[in-house]
């Protein structure tokens, strides 16, 4: 939805800029750093378990998938749209897969159809919102409650196991030591979205279209085409996460991945990114995606079950966006 | 001929030639007692989307109303448990939802938070509490009171009392859209909050308004809920926020707030609710009710793309060509 308060304060502006040092040192990412750190080091006071690099490795799982889709929905978000459909793409590529695999296809191909099924999702989403102008909040949850009950059609209340041993190895399988292949394809997509946003001309232009797209389009930019791109980016990158997901559960239910839209976009809220568009960093994404992982992976350890924690990444999600609010509101009284 | 432009007069075509294509080959499935039955069974369906209209009209959206009304069927069941009198769990239900729509409200108002990122984490806190309450336990038929489960079914002039409260919550609807200040100021945030600004609307107040009576609604609707299927757990109405949705989109409400009608809204819900009882009629696996929901609604938000009011085109062109 868009910004509907009309009465807008007029923003303070300082005489003299910060040095860039003191900047970095207030920034939201560096705030984020420390909490991320506080908890790193809390977990390991609470659970002896936690320092055990076998143990960081296995909760490296809680955020990459996620943060694979997060870097991309960052972009999305910057430049003033949204996706909500990313899981019901996960859950439509991993059905793909399986449909794949039961015809006999080996791990290559697997990759290939699930990298397809997500550009494919992500272009049906791209153009309707794109090509025809609808507003992405309600096109995402059509295409959300669309892609997930194409699953149920194929799958029923069935699924699909038994996945070849080639395929095993994107979710299962380690690149070295404890480095899994997971969080190579973590930290590749993080340096490829940095570039991309912070580094390159397509990057300013989602800056450009999140901060008024009129403006954008009268400089030049193809505001349509960029939206179709970060859509299409989108659902790509729901297809690895789905690939990725896939591999390691070793099975697809049309139920896999529900409620990852929440998470996803706590992860890029968390990270920084204006929700109104406009604004945000590939690094705070990452930095929070690391909180997530970390809060998820200690609270496992103390036994916390699964719906409890969804409701903590709830109180997260709101909390992170109110606090800030609520301090600028006292502070101006 | 302009009665034939209207959005609901289409609708209400499309719908008939819904039930025509069905009774064509099923004349069973149009018989006034299973329409009847077709008409109650949407009964939850409606009431919610009455609600969500509401919030969409001011320009927001409410996510969490499926949590809403499962913590609060399950508030009702465990009250039912202790012994509570069926008019005060009615009463702390309707209270208790208003008061999660406000909690809402108060963050889109005072915080200036998305309604979209505010229902996307209230709903998955409303959905946890469950969880916290019980401890994933459910609450089945044999541990409800008798009155408790009878209520909703207990039949009135021919029709089960949870199509009455349906019909009257439509009526009081329809009056307080068209009829009262706080229907205009729903239409004027939605349509032009500058200028309800200037009118001296609240913008905020107002889209708090919306969200308490969205949130009252999904609270009766969770007793009804728990009452009729006589069973109340974590997941019920898991996922039934797409449909709330989906009946609003479908029911002509825009989605950017300012226009739609209580009866399109109805018609909207009516529309789903006949698609979901005939798909075992006509043979056709209830796994495709998910898909089918999707698709209309993104048929139903490209048909209102194209078809705008004449009366606000120039405005909204203007707003909207970016």
């Amino acid at each position: 939805m868009s910004d509907t308060t009309p009465d807008r304060t007029t923003r303070h502006i300082p005489d003299r800029l910060q040095s860039p040092l003191s900047r970095a040192l207030k920034s939201w990412e560096m705030l984020l750093l420390i909490v991320a750190v506080g908890i790193f080091i809390l977990n390991a006071l609470a659970s002896p378990y936690f320092l055990d690099p076998w143990n960081l490795s296995d909760a490296t799982f809680n955020f990459t998938e996620k943060a694979m889709i997060a870097f991309a929905m960052a972009l999305l978000i910057i430049s003033g749209e949204i996706d909500l459909s990313v899981g019901a793409i996960i859950a439509l590529c991993s059905t793909a897969i399986g449909l794949a695999m039961t015809a006999g296809a080996q791990a290559p191909v697997l990759v290939l159809v699930g990298l397809g099924t997500g550009l494919a999702c992500g272009a049906f989403n791209g153009v309707l919102v794109a090509r025809f102008g609808l507003p992405s909040i309600v096109v995402t949850i059509g295409t959300m409650s669309l892609f997930r009950g194409i699953s149920y059609i194929v799958l029923g209340d069935s699924a699909f196991t038994g996945y070849p041993a080639g395929f095993a190895w994107f979710g299962q399988g380690y690149v070295w030591w404890v480095i899994t292949v997971e969080l190579v394809i973590f930290a590749l997509a993080a340096l490829i979205f940095w570039l991309v946003l912070h580094r390159s001309n397509f990057g300013r232009m989602v800056y450009a279209i999140g901060n008024n797209a009129t403006a954008a389009r009268f400089s030049g930019i193809r505001v349509e085409r960029v939206k179709f791109i970060l859509f299409l980016l989108t659902g790509l990158m729901s297809g690895i996460a789905a690939i990725c997901l896939t591999s390691r559960l070793g099975s697809t239910r049309p139920s896999i991945a529900a409620g990852f839209e929440l998470e996803v976009v706590t992860i890029v809220v968390l990270g920084g990114v204006s929700i109104l568009g406009g604004s945000g960093s590939i690094p705070g994404v990452v930095i929070a995606a690391l909180v997530m992982g970390l809060v998820t992976f200690g609270l496992g350890l103390m036994n916390v079950p699964g719906i409890v924690m969804s409701i903590i990444m709830g109180l997260l999600l709101i909390g992170v966006i109110a606090l800030p609010r609520l301090w600028t509101m006292l502070r101006r009284r | 001929m302009s009665l034939l432009k209207s959005r609901e007069a289409i609708l209400a075509l499309a719908m008939l030639l819904l039930l025509a294509v069905i009774a064509s080959r099923f004349p069973g499935f149009v018989a006034p007692r299973n329409l009847a039955g077709v008409f109650t069974d949407t009964s939850p369906l409606i009431l919610l989307a009455l609600g969500q209209m509401v919030v969409i009209l001011t320009k927001c959206i409410d996510l969490s109303v499926a949590a809403n009304l499962a913590l609060c069927g399950m508030i009702a069941a465990l009250m039912d448990g202790m012994g509570v009198p069926l008019p005060l769990i009615l009463l702390a239900v309707l209270a208790l939802g208003a008061a999660l729509g406000a909690a809402n409200g108060a963050l889109v108002w005072l915080l200036g938070i998305p309604s979209i990122v505010v229902t996307l984490g209230t709903m998955t806190i409303y959905r946890g509490t469950i969880f916290l309450l019980t401890g994933g336990a459910w609450i089945n038929a044999h541990q409800m009171s008798a009155s408790f489960k009878a209520f909703p079914r207990a039949v009135f002039l021919g029709l089960p009392v949870m199509a009455w409260i349906a019909i009257a919550v439509v009526a009081v609807m329809a009056v307080v859209m068209t009829r009262t200040p706080l229907g205009r100021a729903f239409y004027a945030v939605g349509g032009n909050p500058h200028a309800a600004v200037y009118t001296g609307i609240s913008v905020g107040r107002t889209q708090f308004a919306a969200f308490v009576i969205a949130g009252a609604l999904a609270g009766l609707t969770g007793y009804l809920w728990v009452a009729r299927y006589a069973v109340a757990y974590v997941d019920i109405a898991g996922g039934f926020e797409l449909d709330v949705v989906a009946a609003c989109v479908i029911g002509g409400i825009a989605i950017a707030g300012g226009a739609g009608t209580v009866a399109g809204c109805v018609m909207g819900a009516l529309f789903l609710g006949i698609i979901k009882n005939a798909l075992p009629v006509v043979g056709i696996s209830p796994f495709w009710q998910m898909a089918i929901s999707g698709s209309a609604i993104l048929i139903a938000i490209a048909f209102n793309a194209r078809k705008r009011d004449p009366g606000r085109i120039i405005l909204k062109q203007a707003e909207h060509r970016t």
